[in-house]
């Protein structure tokens, strides 16, 4: 089955060109370390979800690049052509020439529903390249305005047109000290939208990710590319093809299904954070060898302290005891810091990952109490190594992670919101007061359903 | 110096988008030194005929500027045309007068005003059809003379009814302490009024502050220090790759500031970074009341020097002295009073991990209003100026523009109280009224006069001789004459109570 990825804003088609540069490397500058048979049917199950190749030489990016100015899709365009390994289809991209001014209300409601029919041609078009699709991959920033309003927009009018496709949305959460000053509006009202249409929304935080490379990958000065190579390594690593079954013989046929069927059990859950290991500098993989055990230990310390990254680790959080404790009370005994989840799943890639024991992460008391364990832990597993690392284990996880930066942002928007101050920059394109009060709620509602996990 | 090759640009630029309008003297002196264009590094706020041959080894063929100049008297626009820069204007831009307005706004908003107003339309409308996406105008024009002061207001006004979409920028020379003409705070208090109301967004610029920068240039430029010498074209004073007048001007040096402040302002809608930032951005991040649009604005570095490769403690100093008094270009200290927003525009080799390290570095010592703690706006744009690694465009919401706001309401108060001839009329519909109106006055200068206009009544104050015209219990100081000081105001800047104190004594 085929993803459709709609790159939306500047971010969005940064991200989105990095994503498809590192799925095209990892199927022909490595082979995976596994068999040349097994190597070839992941190849081809990549090729499927992300590229069609009728009449071109190298594959066609199964996306639609929307921006509402000019210079992000040239470029890119030309970047994905220059690199003589895959390109963008010709007709595939809308821009116009001005963009939105970080105006959420700019891109909701003023070029959404002017270049709506454009927009859903193209990605009508696109869809029906598909012999299968499995749903829409929007990538997106939520601090500007294309991205944020823009996309909203335009998922909402993917729900209405494709009403049983799977809907992710890849959202980036801007840097907490501040790069757009209406960032908290714009997020709020994106986040509060996109709740409503989207199956799930799949978050990176711009911090984290900067952390990371500084950290791990020992980036001194670090570009907007080196942050999106990683957050396209990451995303990579979920999407590329698995196998999800115990056993199974194909690839899976349906990413996006698979994903949302064991993260998002419930509606009012649907904020997915993603977490990898190892992550390291390309010349420093050479001199380093992993063990499984060693990985999945870090990585369930990861989930449970919520880091984000290996490094730093808090040791000392450890899940609540269960059983002891009258349940009503369950909450108030839990350790503090603990991050507790709605449902995980692992992938991992790599040699001998069948004997890897993923126990740790069937265990209850890392589960809010109302969901079965069994359905809220799955893995899916290759032999298939992926970019250029022996083994690799990812996590993508329904969990608490999101609570803090979240309410940051919703009290940072309040507090705005108090004073009244850029309120009439939203008015002016018909966003009122009203609305920033809905979508207020809408977001409480989340945050009190995600503490009271 | 051969002139610098111009950046190649990478791809079809989008269509000009920026209109320019230049008045009066501080403004068109201002053309006259922006000639940056040459270098090519302003595509897009040139018209070009054709594609390939506007350009031709650094020098403009067939590029014209999309600006209007606008004077009331010919002088400094006939400069222009003789000029180095006569390439880039032709007659069908120009709007002249020979009679000048005297220093005084009331000509230039009245009189000229309605005078010109059909022939300004027309040519604005001209301009603008060229353009693919009108985005923005930028109105350059000094507060205390009558032209730039006056028309340049009137025009002001006239483009938000003409064109009610397209953002306005205004760069106001604000005038010093030290000004040379004597009824500039009433006229930059009037014009002020029209920049609160019809302005998206205002640069104010002080000429003492310029002066500042072009010393402290031209000291390190001649004092060899440091072992290192400048680079000559790096200067923000020079205009890069330009054609080179003869001989520089006293104003060439400072207005070549006020083009880079331009220039940059509009980098990163015209080149490709990692992170754009259109102009409509500006307004969004740095607006957050409609009238407190007042930006002040700092220009980093000053020079780069020649020999000295970039460690990343020189542009941590780039990012620093964005802050520090003696880098803005108004006389005032952002550091100690309060912000309401900022942004910080970059050119050059300069990441995203540099912007927080800086933001981070100098955060703990500036002030944020309380729902705004995070008020940062950033852009990257790739490209360099002409002579640069890098640069950096600071714009601040801040509280420091007051004192500045004060010292003009202050000079104004006491223009006024020392009752400098005062005679207050209606205003005037039409040039014809308006003759007719001051010969009347003039002939029944002791005589107490009612003024036909319904809603008006013009008082006359015996003991200073002067005029008041009351409208609705405001005092509405309209027009003025050479050798009288006539005043408009509607009652924000001198309350009706002040007003009335006035008709008492
Ligand atoms: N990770 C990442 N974030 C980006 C990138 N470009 C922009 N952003 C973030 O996106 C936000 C700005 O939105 P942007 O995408 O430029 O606005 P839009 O073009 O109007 O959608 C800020 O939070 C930026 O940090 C990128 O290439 N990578
Ligand atoms: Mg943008």
């Amino acid at each position: 089955m085929s993803i459709v990825t709609v790159q939306l804003g500047q971010c969005g088609n940064q991200i989105g060109h990095e994503v498809f540069n590192t799925i095209c490397s990892d199927v022909r500058d490595t082979h995976g370390l596994c068999s040349k048979k097994e190597n070839e049917s992941y190849r081809d199950a990549s090729k499927e979800r992300f590229f069609c190749e009728e009449q071109s030489e190298v594959p066609v990016a199964r996306a639609v690049l929307i921006d509402m100015e000019p210079k992000v899709i040239s470029q890119t365009l030309s970047l994905a052509a220059r690199s003589g390994y895959w390109k963008y289809d010709d007709g595939s991209h809308f821009s116009q020439k001005q963009g939105s001014g970080n105006n959420w209300a700019n891109g909701y409601s003023v070029h959404g529903p002017r270049h709506k029919e454009v927009i859903m041609d193209l990605v009508q078009k696109e869809a029906e390249k598909c012999d299968r699709l499995a749903g829409f991959f929007t990538i997106m920033s939520m601090a500007g305005g294309t991205g944020s309003g823009l996309g909203a927009f335009v998922t909402q009018c993917l729900r209405d047109a494709f009403p049983t496709s799977f809907l992710l949305n890849h959202v980036i959460w801007p840097y907490s000290t501040g790069e757009v000053i209406v960032q908290n509006y714009n997020s709020v009202l994106t986040l509060s939208h996109l709740y409503k249409s989207a199956d799930a929304l799949l978050v990176h935080e711009n911090d984290v990710v900067h952390k990371i490379c500084a950290q791990l990958m020992n980036i001194k000065q670090i570009s907007f590319k080196d942050i999106n190579q990683v957050i396209a390594h990451q995303l990579g690593s979920v999407f590329q093809p698995t196998y999800t079954a115990e056993g199974g013989l194909h690839y899976s046929r349906n990413p996006l299904g698979d994903l949302m069927e064991t993260l998002v059990p419930h509606p009012e859950f649907k904020m997915l954070g993603l977490r990898n290991i190892p992550q390291m500098p390309e010349n420093s993989l050479a001199y380093s060898t992993f063990s499984w055990p060693g990985l999945i230990k870090h990585l369930r310390q990861m989930l449970i302290a919520n880091a984000k990254m290996e490094e730093g680790i808090d040791w000392q959080v450890q899940p609540p005891r269960l059983g002891s404790s009258i349940p009503s009370s369950h909450s108030t005994n839990k350790p503090l810091h603990f991050n507790t989840s709605i449902a995980n799943l692992v992938i991992l890639r790599g040699k001998d990952m069948h004997s890897v024991d993923l126990g740790s992460f069937q265990d209850p008391s890392l589960y809010t109490s109302w969901l079965n364990p069994k359905d809220a832990f799955h893995s899916w597993k290759t032999l298939r190594a992926f970019n250029k690392y022996e083994k690799s284990a990812s996590l993508v996880s329904n969990s608490q992670f999101l609570l803090k930066p979240l309410d940051n942002v919703v009290g940072k928007a309040w507090n705005m919101f108090a004073s009244k101050a850029y309120i009439h920059q939203y008015t002016k394109f018909g966003i009122e007061e009203e609305d920033f009060l809905d979508s207020f709620t809408a977001l409480e509602q989340v945050i009190s359903s995600y503490s009271s996990l | 110096m051969a002139p610098r090759a111009h950046y190649p640009p990478p791809q079809p630029l989008p269509d000009p988008r920026l209109s320019p309008l230049q008045w009066a003297s501080a403004g068109t002196r201002w053309a006259a030194a922006s000639g940056t264009w040459r270098c090519g590094s302003t595509p897009t706020s040139t018209r070009s005929g054709g594609d390939g041959p506007d350009i031709y080894k650094g020098k403009i063929c067939s590029l014209k500027a999309r600006a209007l100049l606008i004077d009331m008297e010919e002088g400094v626009v006939n400069e222009i045309l003789q000029g180095p820069l006569r390439d880039v204007f032709d007659s069908k831009q120009l709007i002249t007068d020979v009679s000048g307005s005297g220093n005084n706004w009331a000509v230039g908003h009245k009189l000229y005003g309605s005078q010109y107003r059909e022939n300004i339309v027309e040519k604005l409308r001209k301009a603008a059809e060229h353009c693919e996406c009108l985005q923005c105008f930028f109105i350059i024009h000094s507060m205390g003379g009558g032209t730039g002061s006056g028309l340049g207001t009137f025009v002001l006004k006239l483009l938000e009814d003409e064109f009610p979409e397209v953002y306005r920028f205004v760069t106001s020379v604000y005038p010093s302490g030290e000004d040379d003409v004597i009824t500039s705070p009433y006229n930059s208090v009037l014009a002020m009024k029209e920049l609160n109301e019809h302005a998206d967004c205002v640069l104010p610029i002080e000429n003492e502050s310029l002066f500042d920068i072009v010393n402290k240039i031209h000291q390190m430029a001649n004092s060899g220090k440091l072992g290192s010498t400048v680079k000559q074209n790096s200067l923000i004073t020079s205009s890069a790759g330009s054609a080179k007048t003869a001989q520089e001007k006293p104003f060439d040096a400072m207005n070549n500031i006020l083009a880079n402040l331009l220039l940059n302002l509009t980098s990163s809608a015209r080149f490709e970074g990692s992170l754009n930032m259109d102009l409509n951005e500006i307004t969004m991040n740095l607006v957050p009341f409609p009238r407190l649009h007042y930006l002040v604005s700092s220009l980093t570095p000053l020079y780069t020097l020649a020999d000295v490769n970039v460690p990343s403690r020189r542009l941590d100093q780039m990012f620093s002295d964005a802050f520090s008094r003696d880098h803005q270009l108004i006389q005032a200290d952002p550091k100690h009073s309060l912000y309401l927003a900022c942004a910080l525009l970059v050119r050059g080799n300069v990441q995203v991990s540099d912007l927080r390290r800086n933001i981070e570095r100098l955060k703990p010592s500036l002030h944020f209003v309380s729902w705004n703690q995070e008020g940062w706006k950033t852009g990257l744009c790739s490209v360099p100026p002409v002579g640069h690694s890098h640069s950096l465009l600071a714009l601040a919401n801040n509280t420091c523009v007051k004192p500045t706001f004060i010292e003009l309401k202050d000079r104004f108060m006491k223009l006024y109280k020392k009752k400098v001839q005062l005679i207050i009329i209606t205003s005037v519909a039409t040039n014809h009224e308006y003759l007719a109106l001051l010969k009347q006055i003039l002939v029944s200068q002791r005589s107490c006069l009612k003024v036909t206009a319904q809603d008006f009544c013009l008082c006359y104050l015996k003991k200073s001789f002067q005029w008041l015209l009351l409208k609705k219990g405001n005092l509405l100081i309209d027009l003025y004459i050479p050798g009288y000081i006539l005043i408009v105001f509607s009652s924000e800047l001198v309350s009706d109570r002040s007003a009335y104190q006035l008709e008492m004594d």
